[in-house]
């Protein structure tokens, strides 16, 4: 191979950056349509019905990616952020504005089909249980980044200042992560652990594991295309937006 | 669904319903882009803002 050097800080100028996202989403965008339709096949014709839970469990397959997916969109809104903050790249800044509409979105989802699977499983709409009141508060931080952002006119002020609030509250994911574990918890424990070996049946699993890979897929497509307005907005006045608008 | 249909399509319904509608507000916002860029000319300057990146690389 070739010893060819790749200058990857260049992915980091947004006049780079802004074509190469443009020529990916519609990749994602197809990768993502497929996804969901195989997942969802595999989820409702070739998974077997739950022996204690009955047909309701198809929840699961929608329920867990999307809770991941709002954690891990906040892990990856943070890193941002802080990539931003800490180097000053504008980028990074604006990726995370980019992600935290679509984290507080799966955030909701997982709030509100946990809410539809937890009525026939446990009886109740909602408990103030350590996991639903920690995912509860990540929707909240997510809410908080977005509007406190907004709420700033000066665009790198805002970056830091949202820096700060997405930084501090990195710290809930962990507690969601380990809630289960830490208290009493109505909720489940966790059906994927890392060391042990997985206590649902493989088609189970692979619906589930296919609709994550869909959720991941939807959320960068969704992300590059509003990172992208996100710097239209934004480079209004640099030489190489204006540039190319004459 | 064994008793659970309203339970199951709502949740999947819920889902479709806000990914979609997140989807629809994004293309909104590209309209938005456009008609601010330049009023009188609208989404034809803007394709043409696409081609030019296209051409600087």
């Amino acid at each position: 191979m070739p010893n060819r050097k790749i200058n990857w800080y260049r992915f980091a100028a947004p006049a780079y950056f802004y074509p190469l996202a443009g020529k990916m989403i519609p990749w994602f965008a197809v990768l993502t349509a497929l996804l969901f339709i195989v997942g969802l096949y595999v989820g409702f014709f070739v998974a077997p019905t739950d022996f204690q839970q009955g047909e309701a469990y198809r929840i699961i397959f929608i329920h867990v990616p999307a809770a991941w997916m709002g954690m891990m969109l906040y892990v990856l809104m943070a890193v941002y952020a802080g990539i931003g903050w800490a180097f000053n790249a504008r980028l990074g800044s604006m990726m995370a504005t980019a992600i935290a509409p679509t984290g507080a979105i799966f955030t909701f989802i997982a709030l509100v089909t946990g809410s539809l699977w937890g009525r026939p499983a446990w009886g109740v709409w909602w408990v103030w249980d350590a996991r639903l009141t920690s995912t509860l508060i990540l929707m909240f931080l997510y809410i908080g980044f977005i509007s406190l952002q907004s709420s700033i006119d000066d665009p790198r002020r805002a970056d830091r200042a949202g820096a700060v609030l997405a930084l501090v509250g990195v710290i809930n994911v962990p507690i969601i992560y380990f809630s289960v574990q830490w208290w009493n918890s109505l909720h489940q424990g966790a059906t994927i652990r890392i060391a042990n070996k997985p206590t649902m049946a493989p088609t189970m699993l692979a619906a589930m594991l296919i609709l994550l890979a869909a959720c991941w897929l939807y959320s960068i497509a969704v992300v590059l295309v509003r990172v992208r307005y996100i710097i239209q907005e934004r480079e209004r006045q640099s030489p190489w937006l204006a540039e190319a608008l004459v | 669904m064994g008793g659970y249909a309203l339970y199951v399509w709502g949740s999947y319904g819920v889902t479709f319903i806000l990914l979609g509608a997140e989807v629809l507000v994004l293309l909104k916002r590209k309209r938005d882009l456009a008609r601010k860029e330049s009023p009188e000319q609208g989404s034809a300057r803007n394709s043409q803002l696409e081609s030019s990146f296209q051409e600087n690389q």
